[in-house]
């Protein structure tokens, strides 16, 4: 019990850590599954999302700007895939994934120019910043609505995928897309529609994970998005639950890898820290190495053979 | 136009670049951004043609580039920071713990070597991995090396997160070498001449490497890595040992990735693990896209353009005039950039073959496309003639 209580803080910010990279996770592992393509820019896009809350909430108030950030974030996602992504649908999947990084870099350099590379401070939102006891633990009362909120949030959108017509046209497209063209789905329409979900979501993930922090910059979003991307390979890209268990699975293992050397110094094993700290984020990619040889398809995935 | 003759245009169009650089070295101040962007133009060619190996002739989309340069540059420096400047640099590490140094060109190998040695560890479990899942594995591989650099506790050795520098870069090289007794009273040792010498370093280091690649190409190893690029499965059956074929192109992109790494390093005199992101990876990947997937005259020309460009022709857009254009409102930091990318995009999305397609710079078709410019203009203004007739109409006239 002494070890639980010691490390609680690390835990329950793994958990909300997790919870966030879940709600991008989501995003990547729905456009894999219908596009094959790694959308390199979602992480930008999150990134995105978390500068317009920093500007808008300085002119409007905040139950204007955050439905607004969402709607914003929503568009922004539907326009990429119109312009950067549908014009080379029928060309191979090496140039679309170059034009993923290339809208990457885009969004990165204008966050670049409006911001002026400054650190922007994220506007603290009323109610779920305060802070709260769990324990022994001192937090924001983010960490305890992050994941509530993630799976309420999950929930919903496996319902509207199994109950609903357009869920029904997204599985039929993930597994064959020509089939389900001729059987009269609106291909374009559902490529769209899986955007806008993954924008949604991740717009939201973006207001919880940035109130943890303590400001937005233009490259903020790139890490997380490649965490998320590694979560929905190690849940089995295609598999939304499989992308939400990966995603808590490395959100609480890089935070207990972050608190590492003050447990192994308490606890007596190491005399001096050892700066594993510097390892959390090498962490994520070494899990996502040995998962890719191990079982290439994931926790959840389904396995498909290559024909000739 | 025959192989000979065609050879000798090369040369003398080489020759010609040479003359031009010899001469813009004497009129133009040695402070001139045309000898920055011949300088890092020519590094970031190297890396180019490197990341061109890879993705464009044996269809390997790897993104650990950035990783790769960082080993090269790291063990260059390493091993060459002079031993009375150690103290200095290790200064939170009592001086290091490696008290040798090797000679300029020894470490530039063997920064190519640790950098291959790297890839091969790497590439056993990474490059049974296809497409999108070999360059997601290729970039977390990149940024774990980027950890372990910067990791505290290898602090003796790669000095932590803290910066390297005074190692040998190319202006202390050719200095050092105009101080030595033997060129010392030679003419070479004006700043001119001197100028001159410190950009052609570069440019014949990455030369003489981009020729090797460019032999490899045309090997029977560089026909096969292209039969594997175009169909896998019939590329085995044909006997290609598939394993073994992407680990040689796969180590060899890094061996010249570890040296243009090294050389950047040269270049800029301080390196700083942290500078290596994979923002970096990008930015070589779209001058391979720029100058075309496939061609290797196509990416030099994508690099010295990408290079010029951003730090150069675009320079106004940051300091508040361009073209004449006086708008400190608009042009002001990072607008640079935000011009640079949207051109990319255009050429991602519209222009997908870039400026080479998988072609190489050939005389003999510019000499072609200049022929042909007359015929073309006839094309164009029929074309002109019959614009808003209907489709129908035009056919029926020819």
């Amino acid at each position: 019990m002494d070890f639980l209580s010691d490390n609680l803080p690390y835990i329950l910010s793994g958990i909300s850590v997790g919870g966030q990279y879940a709600l991008i996770a989501i995003g990547y592992t729905m456009v894999y599954g219908i596009l094959r393509l790694i959308n390199f820019a979602h992480g930008d896009v999150f990134m995105v999302a978390g500068l317009m809350m920093v500007y808008l909430s300085s002119w409007a108030p905040l139950y204007v700007t955050i439905p607004l950030v969402i709607i914003l974030t929503v568009l922004l996602g539907f326009i990429i895939e119109r312009a950067a992504y549908k014009p080379l649908r029928s060309s191979p999947r090496m140039s679309i994934m170059i034009s993923a990084i290339g809208v990457s870099y885009l969004l990165q350099n204008i966050s670049l120019y409006i911001t002026g590379g400054l650190n922007k401070n994220y506007p603290s939102i009323p109610w779920i910043s305060d802070t709260i006891t769990i324990g022994t633990a001192v937090t924001k009362r983010v960490t305890v609505i992050t994941p509530i909120l993630t799976i309420v949030l999950v929930v919903a959108l496996v319902i509207l995928i199994k109950h609903t017509k357009i869920g029904m046209a997204m599985r039929a497209v993930s597994r064959d897309f020509e089939t389900s063209q001729l059987m009269g789905i609106k291909v374009d329409s559902v490529i769209s529609y899986t955007f806008i979900i993954g924008s949604l979501l991740a717009a939201i993930g973006s207001i919880l994970y940035f109130t943890n922090y303590p400001g937005v910059v233009p490259n903020s979003g790139a890490m997380p998005g490649l965490k998320a991307f590694v979560a929905a390979v190690f849940g089995g890209i295609g598999s939304i639950p499989g992308a939400v268990v990966g995603a808590f699975i490395i959100g609480i293992c890089e935070n207990i890898i972050k608190g590492l050397d003050t447990m192994l110094v308490t606890s007596g094993i190491i005399k001096n820290p050892l700066g594993l700290a510097t390892f959390s984020d090498a962490f994520t990619f070494a899990l996502l190495i040995i998962i890719l040889i191990v079982k290439p398809t994931g926790l959840f995935g389904e396995k498909k053979t290559d024909k000739v | 136009m025959n192989k000979k003759k065609k050879n000798l245009i090369n040369v003398a169009v080489l020759i010609a670049l040479l003359a031009i650089v010899l001469i813009f070295s004497y009129f133009l101040p040695s402070s001139s951004m045309l000898f920055v962007v011949l300088k890092k133009g020519a590094i970031y060619s190297l890396i180019a043609v490197s990341m061109n190996l890879l993705n464009g002739f044996t269809g390997l989309f790897s993104l650990g580039q950035a990783g790769f340069m960082l080993i090269g540059a790291y063990t260059y420096a390493i091993f060459t920071i002079p031993l009375a400047a150690r103290e200095q640099v290790y200064q939170y590490f009592n001086g290091g713990i490696i008290h040798f140094t090797v000679p300029v060109i020894v470490a530039l190998i063997l920064a190519g070597l640790a950098a291959a040695i790297f890839a091969f560890l790497i590439g056993l479990p990474v490059l049974r991995l296809k497409s999108d899942y070999l360059a997601i594995a290729t970039l977390g591989f990149a940024e774990i090396i980027r950890a372990i650099f910067q990791w505290n506790a290898l602090g003796p050795v790669t000095n932590g997160s803290n910066m390297l520098k005074m190692f040998p870069s190319f202006d202390s090289i050719i200095k050092d070498l105009n101080k030595a007794p033997f060129f010392e009273n030679l003419f070479i040792s004006s700043p001119w001449i001197e100028n001159f010498l410190i950009t052609m370093l570069p440019i014949l280091l990455s030369g003489i490497c981009i020729a090797v690649i460019v032999m490899l190409i045309n090997s029977s190893y560089g026909r096969a890595f292209k039969a594997i690029r175009d169909d896998e499965i019939a590329a085995e059956a044909m006997g290609i040992n598939l394993a073994r074929h992407k680990m040689i192109s796969f180590c060899t992109s890094a061996f010249f990735a570890g040296i243009g790494g090294a050389m950047l390093a040269m270049f800029q005199a301080t390196i700083q693990a942290s500078a290596f992101k994979s923002g970096m990876t990008y930015e070589i990947l779209l001058i391979v896209v720029l100058g075309g997937i496939g061609s290797i005259t196509g990416s030099c020309i994508g690099s010295f353009l990408f290079i010029a460009a951003s730090e150069w022709w675009l320079r106004g857009l940051d300091s508040g005039k361009f073209l004449g254009i006086d708008a400190p409102g608009i042009f002001r930091n990072g607008f640079r950039l935000v011009v640079f990318s949207v051109i990319i995009m255009c050429v991602v999305l519209f222009w997908r073959k870039g400026i080479m397609g998988d072609k190489e710079f050939d005389i003999e078709r510019i000499i072609q496309w200049f022929k042909n410019v007359p015929v073309r203009f006839r094309k164009m203004i029929k074309w002109f003639k019959n614009f808003g007739k209907k489709k129908g109409e035009v056919s029926g006239n020819e």
